[in-house]
């Protein structure tokens, strides 16, 4: 009888054991179903935007994993970091030919998109991102860094760069936090070279001349937002397309111009690393994302910026500011788009950068 | 004998085994990537990529040779020293008067209050205080209630840095001091009253020397964060907000600089170990005539 409790016992905990192990296994089973996609971008740059999660899980049953960057060199250090991790990355276009050189990222599979043929063939095409006559990164969207100004302050538009050094606008003015542009910009407004500034003297001077301007810096489109919403600065370097976001969304009265100086203007691309684990699920989200459904929808939401898509563009409205003061002939003449900078160079602007902040704040 | 002996052997060891898990987290988890950021730090360039770092000492020369380095390491010490003082003129009153004068259900109150900004994130807390202070925020509004065409805009200036600082560290300060006050003898101040000595003479001779380990560790745990803080200063500073943190994080996530930046990191380590192995003496020797 004590034997047979016994037995009773034992084989109670077995199969109670085994119903544990069972869950946990079922468990593990269906997280490992559930197939998930890692993407490196811009935080609220398109890809994390509810209706792109939900209408890429719906299509293939995956999950969007995001990693955010707030630089582009970041990028670098995460993908050298974290190899085999990201499936996805954004990149500039300026930085693919760094990203080749490195062995970081593989070739496109172009057959498997099939909105590739339907990009911008002058952007497709482009150097920065053929090497050997093979493409190593799929043009996504593009758009321009320019003066973004408050409809209320400025009730005639501004036309020059010299609205952010006017003595006028002191303490209200705000930057970007960012070497690169503030060089790039100092070199406009001196009539420089922004790839390739000459006198760098020059620029350290120009910058300085910021001191009694500057309210704030951002770096990111959500502190902009806060400081114009807040009222703290009426003119500011910006984005285009966030400006068109930031009137469509949260109908702030702003709006933004290509300087007589110029504007300089980004072309996003999106890579595949290499040692990536889901590369046809990347292709596939690729693909979603260069199309006209993904477009449309981020548009729909407020601003987007433009899309490198041809046949997309097309189907644009008239009315669309990045149609008005954009993609106008003389608002393109006046683009500058952004050329590869060497380690080195990245180095010197941001110790001249960090240079000139401390002078500011001394 | 033997078996006592046998037993304090028993005990040890299980003071070790219980200890060696915290040891061994500790090691994993502080000493082996700050020997791995020291490593870098005397790199030419990350060992990544295509790039063959040597060995050099060019990462510290570059901390001596440009002024705005040294520039910004003054700041940030100052910015420690404003900090810490401020959380002490703040923090060690009110854990007096928590430990001396505040008694059951309230002292448990009021202890929740103040580890209260501990549940939510740091970030957060910063977030929130831009709403607080910026122009025509919750302060202004409330100065406008008296004065309506002021507006003090606190937002972006030096002070706004300390007002965020000062309210992510104060806790740490009325927690150290509040566990050395409330652990005096209460009859080592009777004592001090029943020979006459008058309120301030107790505080001076008794209170303050019995608490000063606490206020130590308070000082200590503010001032070294606060020294290499980053966030706080780029979001609440404004044009004043770049200090060594900001500018050892830019090498971090700008340029991929890591051995600059762990440079740079070091550097301040080594200066703040430098203030303290200079003050510790003065602080003994505070104990000491106490």
């Amino acid at each position: 009888m004590i034997k047979r409790r016994a037995f009773m016992q034992r084989i109670a905990s077995t199969t109670s054991g085994l119903a544990v192990f069972g869950a946990v296994a079922i468990a593990w089973g269906t997280a490992s179903v559930a197939q998930e996609l890692h993407v490196l971008n811009w935080k609220g740059w398109g890809t994390d935007e509810t209706f792109a999660i939900e209408s890429f899980k719906s299509a293939t049953g995956a999950k969007l994993v995001h990693d955010y960057i707030t630089s582009y060199p970041e990028v670098f250090t995460k993908l050298r970091t974290n190899p085999g991790y990201y499936d996805v990355v954004i990149l500039n276009a300026a930085f693919v030919g760094q990203a080749v050189a490195e062995g970081l990222i593989d070739p496109v599979d172009t057959p498997k998109l099939s909105n590739y043929p339907n990009l911008f063939a002058e952007i497709r095409e482009s150097s920065q991102v053929k090497f050997d006559g093979k493409p190593f990164a799929v043009p996504w969207i593009w758009g321009a860094t320019s003066v973004t100004y408050d409809t209320n302050a400025f009730p005639t538009p501004p036309t020059s760069l010299a609205v952010l050094w006017d003595p006028a606008n002191a303490k209200k003015v705000c930057w970007r936090d960012d070497p690169e542009d503030s060089v790039r910009f100092a070199a406009l407004a001196l009539g420089q070279n922004p790839d390739k500034p000459e006198d760098m003297k020059a620029i350290r001077e120009k910058l300085r001349a910021l001191k009694p301007q500057i309210k704030a810096f951002w770096k990111s489109e959500d502190e902009w937002r806060k400081l114009f919403a807040a009222k703290e600065c009426i003119v500011s370097i910006f984005w285009s397309s966030s400006t068109e976001r930031a009137i469509a969304r949260d109908k702030l009265p702003v709006s933004y111009i290509v300087a007589t100086e110029g504007a300089i203007a980004f072309r996003d691309t999106l890579v595949f690393p290499k040692g990536s684990r889901s590369r046809e699920l990347a292709q596939k989200f690729v693909d979603y994302l260069t199309g006209p459904e993904f477009y449309g929808d981020w548009r729909k939401g407020g601003g987007a910026p433009v899309s490198a898509n041809a046949k997309v563009m097309e189907g644009l409205p008239e009315g669309t500011l990045s149609k008005k003061v954009l993609a106008t002939p003389e608002g393109m003449k006046r683009i500058n788009f952004k050329g590869p900078l060497s380690d080195a160079q990245r180095q010197s602007y941001l110790d001249l950068w960090q240079e000139t902040k401390a002078y500011f704040a001394q | 004998m033997g078996a006592s002996g046998s037993m304090r052997l028993k005990r040890e060891w299980v003071g070790y085994s219980l200890t060696a898990p915290a040891f061994v987290w500790l090691c994993l988890t502080i000493v082996l990537p700050l020997a791995v950021m020291l490593y870098f730090s005397f790199l030419s360039a990350m060992p990544m990529g295509m790039a063959k770092p040597t060995l050099t000492l060019g990462q510290y020369q570059t901390f001596f040779e440009k002024d705005f380095y040294r520039f910004l390491t003054w700041r940030s010490i100052t910015l420690g020293l404003y900090v810490t003082l401020t959380c002490v003129v703040v923090g060690y009153p009110a854990a007096l008067i928590l430990a001396r004068l505040v008694k059951g259900r309230w002292r448990e109150a009021v202890l929740l209050l103040v580890v209260l900004p501990f549940w939510s994130n740091a970030l957060i807390r910063v977030f929130a205080w831009t709403m607080v202070l910026r122009t025509n925020g919750i302060i202004d509004q409330a100065v406008q209630l008296i004065a309506p065409s002021l507006s003090l805009g606190i937002l972006y200036s030096y002070p706004a840095i300390v007002i965020g600082l000062v309210h992510s560290f104060v806790p740490y300060m009325i927690l150290t001091c509040y566990i050395s006050l409330q652990a005096i003898d209460d009859s080592l101040i009777e004592a001090g009253q029943a020979l006459g000595a008058t309120n301030f003479t107790i505080f001076r001779r008794i209170i303050l020397p019995l608490s000063l380990p606490g206020l130590c560790v308070g000082i200590v745990l503010t001032f070294v964060p606060v020294v290499g803080s980053f966030m706080e200063p780029r979001i609440l500073g404004g044009p004043q907000g770049i200090m060594l943190g900001t500018v050892i994080e830019d090498q971090f996530t700008e340029v991929f600089n890591w051995p600059l930046g762990a440079a740079l990191s070091f550097t301040l380590l080594a200066l703040v170990a430098v203030i303290f192995l200079v003050t510790s003496p003065l602080l003994r020797r505070g104990f000491r005539t106490a």
